[in-house]
């Protein structure tokens, strides 16, 4: 038995301890908007963040998670930059597909959470690892760059 | 969003005048849609037309995917119920306008009935009736009842564009909010109560079948429920994901490779250039005033020839393969998302030997498509694995089993010649296309006397004028692979063989390529439009730095007019970054402006990475790529600054979804080429072909 912080609640669950963080979100707590696409860290679709880190969940075993919050997609929004990344996706109309998004949002508030000003540099390496296969980077980048000019909004309940 | 009921049986209290709108008495208005979203907008683009006629906010239209059915949901300009080929809107322009004009006419002699008053000093608003010179309204839920009893007109007018309110205005996608917030529902989502999670290995080598299996290691696996064998597979069933992973990675599997266990890309490719030395099937042949095309060659001043190739490649959609399957005595149900909802009903049907209508298919977004959600093939092995099965199952593939069993872009072998007059101008043209076919497999009745009209589409009907044509088709199929749709399907192939040698003969004829182009596209004002355009935005002409260039393509496909401008930086050691590209297009009227520029955005990048990178290799019968790690795809810090330029129009919507992917290729490789001197005749780029010394 482990128990995971997910989105403020505690959730234990009964899984080996190898097990990636990304099952155990999908198939056994049932949080579906963290998404796989690769298995092997390579497309970013499965990204969380762990202690407010981006981290690719298809290659975290629960055990490397322990005590440490995650927060999944179906949170972010709780968040002053998760808030503003979601509100410049939807001036910008970003998504397509749609499926990459989760991971390219979960990516994006991380690095606005720790650079609240990035550079094209400070973008190409925060998200360079998150695949879009519909091309929807030139409107990442400019959703980006709004997010980190709008304003914070207080955080309104959960 | 909801799957509807299969429309022979609309809820009771429901205004339903045509398969496509349920309006309840609460006024909910509801567009059974019978296209799907893969991220091209149908969803925003389809109710636009809708709510256009029906005089309802677009935000109040609600979505439900339409049931199988190709009487009532054929797509008009493919003939059954499919997504494809960048038809959603051109196919629903009309109907979809005329199903909301008749329900709001219905609406409207309802509120005149209920008033009596003339119908014509009526007008719809905002999903209400308005009686003009009392001002008296009612709403559309208050007249559905009445509207029901009435008979649906034959004949409606449909507006004038000038009078259009939403339509060509940029609306906001309906489906944004819940793919910013993880709501929003892939079939891989799917949770039905009791389901197991299945992942699968097929035969590595194309055509092999399982020789044999142990799964005793995999049974020990904590989470494993069953091993399930298939005539060409194993799939492992357990409680999740990751047990069903561990489980097929410790089986022990025996494979009979069969045939093609020697195969190899050289092979293919050998026999594809063998194949392309007899004549084909003719696609197109002019020799109006000059005569025999041979004759014409050899009186040329000077004669170009050039043979192109393009590779097998894999769609990659970032969401996996993945079908659920509940089969049961009585019946079937399949979670999934398909671009051909009706295929993927037969084949279940087919499958579990259950009557057609015992099945139903709940249809999903989809993580992208590409062409790759047109085949069924991963919903017939769902459906075989959930007949062994005694609960709901899921299976997913890995990425590794999705870009090792895709259905593949065919392999296309292009022979090239051209003859130039004192002037450097064309005076006879041919091009012989050599590939598989895609129609005489997944539409045999469109496969006529040997032609495939899709392997030749971009390059029999082209917008140049030029005298003497003759472009053939020679089929040849390589043993085992099975090729599909792929986006810009044969334009992509096509464009980029022709864009490439036309500026072959203008570098020959020494004349600039948009010159060049201009002077051959007298008879095709759409395209010199989009061409001077695109030109000027991207400052053709300006000088630029060492190694960077530009390049140039026209096209005319799907029914839109495109030009694109790349510009490229190619480095010494041969590596080439698109930094711009500068796309001016003209599809006729717009339904959704922004989604035209996304559409143009991302088909684009789509086809860079196919130009730059894309590639799946044959060895020992079996595809030699794996993931993302070597089956590369363009990222974010590797992708150039678009610039989309829509030409206003009053002609009739073109297609977007694949335009922009078709029409890159050519302008990175004629961009190369103005960069290096060095002609890209085989795709992707190698980057050893391009380093200067």
């Amino acid at each position: 038995m482990v128990t995971l912080k997910i989105n403020g609640e505690d959730h234990t669950v009964d899984v080996s301890p190898d097990m990636p963080l990304l099952w155990v979100l999908r198939d056994v707590v049932g949080l579906t908007g963290t998404k796989f696409g690769c298995g092997m860290a390579l497309c970013g679709a499965c990204t969380v963040h762990v202690d407010g880190m981006p981290t690719r969940s298809c290659v975290t075993p629960v055990s490397a998670v322990g005590e440490k919050k995650i927060t999944t997609i179906e949170a972010i929004g709780e968040t002053p930059s998760g808030k503003k990344v979601q509100r410049a996706w939807l001036d910008l109309e970003v998504v397509q597909c749609g499926y990459c998004q989760s991971g390219q949002i979960m990516s994006a508030s991380a690095l606005l959470a720790s650079h609240p000003n990035p550079t094209d540099a400070d973008i190409d390496a925060a998200m360079a690892g998150n695949l879009c296969r519909c091309g929807t980077y030139p409107r990442i980048r400019a959703a980006i760059k709004q997010a980190a000019q709008s304003e914070s909004t207080p955080i309104k309940g959960a | 969003m909801r799957n509807a009921e299969a429309a022979e049986t609309p809820t009771a209290n429901t205004f339903a005048p045509n398969a496509f709108i349920r309006i309840d008495r609460q006024g909910r208005v509801t567009l059974v849609v019978h296209q799907v979203e893969m991220g091209q907008g149908t969803y925003t683009s389809l109710p636009m037309l809708l709510a256009e006629e029906l005089e309802v906010d677009l935000a109040h239209v609600h979505l439900e995917y339409a049931p199988p059915d190709d009487k009532l949901y054929a797509n008009p300009l493919i003939g059954f119920q499919v997504t494809g080929g960048s038809t959603s809107v051109r196919g629903a322009w009309e109907p979809l306008r005329r199903a909301g004009a008749a329900a709001r006419i219905m609406l409207m002699s309802a509120a005149a009935q209920t008033w009596k008053v003339d119908a014509g000093s009526c007008r719809a608003e905002k999903g209400e009736v308005i009686h003009v010179p009392t001002g008296r309204k009612l709403n559309y839920g208050a007249l559905v009842d009445k509207a029901a009893t009435l008979p649906v007109p034959d004949q409606v007018t449909l507006k004038e564009p000038k009078d259009f309110k939403l339509i060509g205005t940029p609306a906001k996608r309906l489906d944004s909010h819940d793919k910013v917030n993880g709501k929003a529902q892939f079939s891989i989502d799917v949770k039905v109560p009791g389901m197991k999670i299945a992942t699968v290995a097929a035969c590595p080598v194309f055509g092999g079948k399982l020789a044999g299996v142990d799964e005793a290691k995999a049974k020990a696996v904590k989470g494993v429920h069953r091993v399930v064998r298939l005539d060409d597979a194993v799939a492992v069933v357990a409680d999740h994901m990751w047990a069903a992973k561990q489980g097929l990675a410790a089986l022990d599997i025996r494979w009979d490779e069969g045939p093609n266990a020697k195969l190899s890309t050289a092979d293919i490719v050998q026999q594809l250039e063998a194949a392309s030395q007899k004549p084909g099937v003719v696609a197109r042949k002019e020799s109006p005033a000059q005569g025999d095309m041979a004759k014409v060659m050899a009186g040329a001043a000077q004669k170009v020839e050039a043979i192109y190739q393009v590779p097998f490649l894999a769609h990659a959609t970032m969401e996996p393969m993945n079908c659920t399957v509940h089969v049961r005595k009585d019946g079937c149900d399949v979670w999934v998302g398909t671009q051909v909802a009706t295929r993927a009903q037969a084949t279940a049907a087919q499958v579990t030997g259950l009557p057609t209508e015992k099945v139903r298919v709940h249809n999903h977004l989809l993580g992208g498509g590409f062409g790759r959600r047109l085949e069924v093939d991963f919903i017939t092995q769902a459906v075989q694995i959930a007949k062994q099965v005694d609960a709901p199952v899921k299976v997913i593939w890995s990425r590794e089993e999705d870009i090792q069993h895709d259905i593949y872009r065919p392999y296309y072998y292009d022979r090239l010649a051209a003859g130039l007059d004192g002037q450097g101008m064309p005076i006879a043209w041919s091009h012989r296309v050599t590939a598989s076919s895609i129609l005489a497999r997944w539409a045999p009745p469109a496969f006529k006397d040997g032609l495939d009209a899709d392997a030749v589409e971009g390059a029999a009907e082209l917008p140049y004028a030029l005298p003497n044509v003759l472009v053939d088709y020679v089929r040849q199929e390589p043993p085992g692979i099975v090729t599909g749709w792929w986006r810009g399907v044969g334009p992509t192939h096509n464009i980029f063989v022709v864009e490439s040698f036309i500026d072959e003969l203008a570098a020959a004829a020494h004349k600039d390529p948009v010159e060049y182009r201009r002077a051959l596209l007298g008879k095709s004002p759409r395209a010199r439009a989009v061409l001077d355009l695109a030109t000027e935005k991207a400052a053709w002409g300006q000088p630029l730095p060492e190694g960077h260039g530009r390049g140039v393509s026209v096209q005319h496909a799907f029914g839109s007019y495109l030009a694109q401008v790349a510009e490229v930086a190619v480095s010494k050691e041969g590596e080439v970054r698109v930094q711009r590209v500068v796309c001016a297009v003209d599809c006729g009227m717009t339904v959704n402006p922004d989604t035209v520029k996304a559409q143009m955005e991302g088909g684009i990048i789509f086809g860079i990475t196919a130009a730059l990178f894309g590639e799946i290799t044959i060895k020992d019968g079996r595809v030699e790529q794996h993931n993302f790690n070597d089956y590369r795809i363009l990222r974010i810090n590797e992708a150039p600054v678009v610039e989309v330029y829509l030409v206003k129009s009053t002609e009739s919507p073109g297609g977007i979804g694949e335009p922009g992917t078709s029409a890159i290729a050519p302008a990175v490789t004629n961009a190369i080429f103005a960069a290096t001197g060095k002609r890209v005749r085989k795709l992707p780029v190698k980057p050893d072909q391009l380093h200067s010394a």
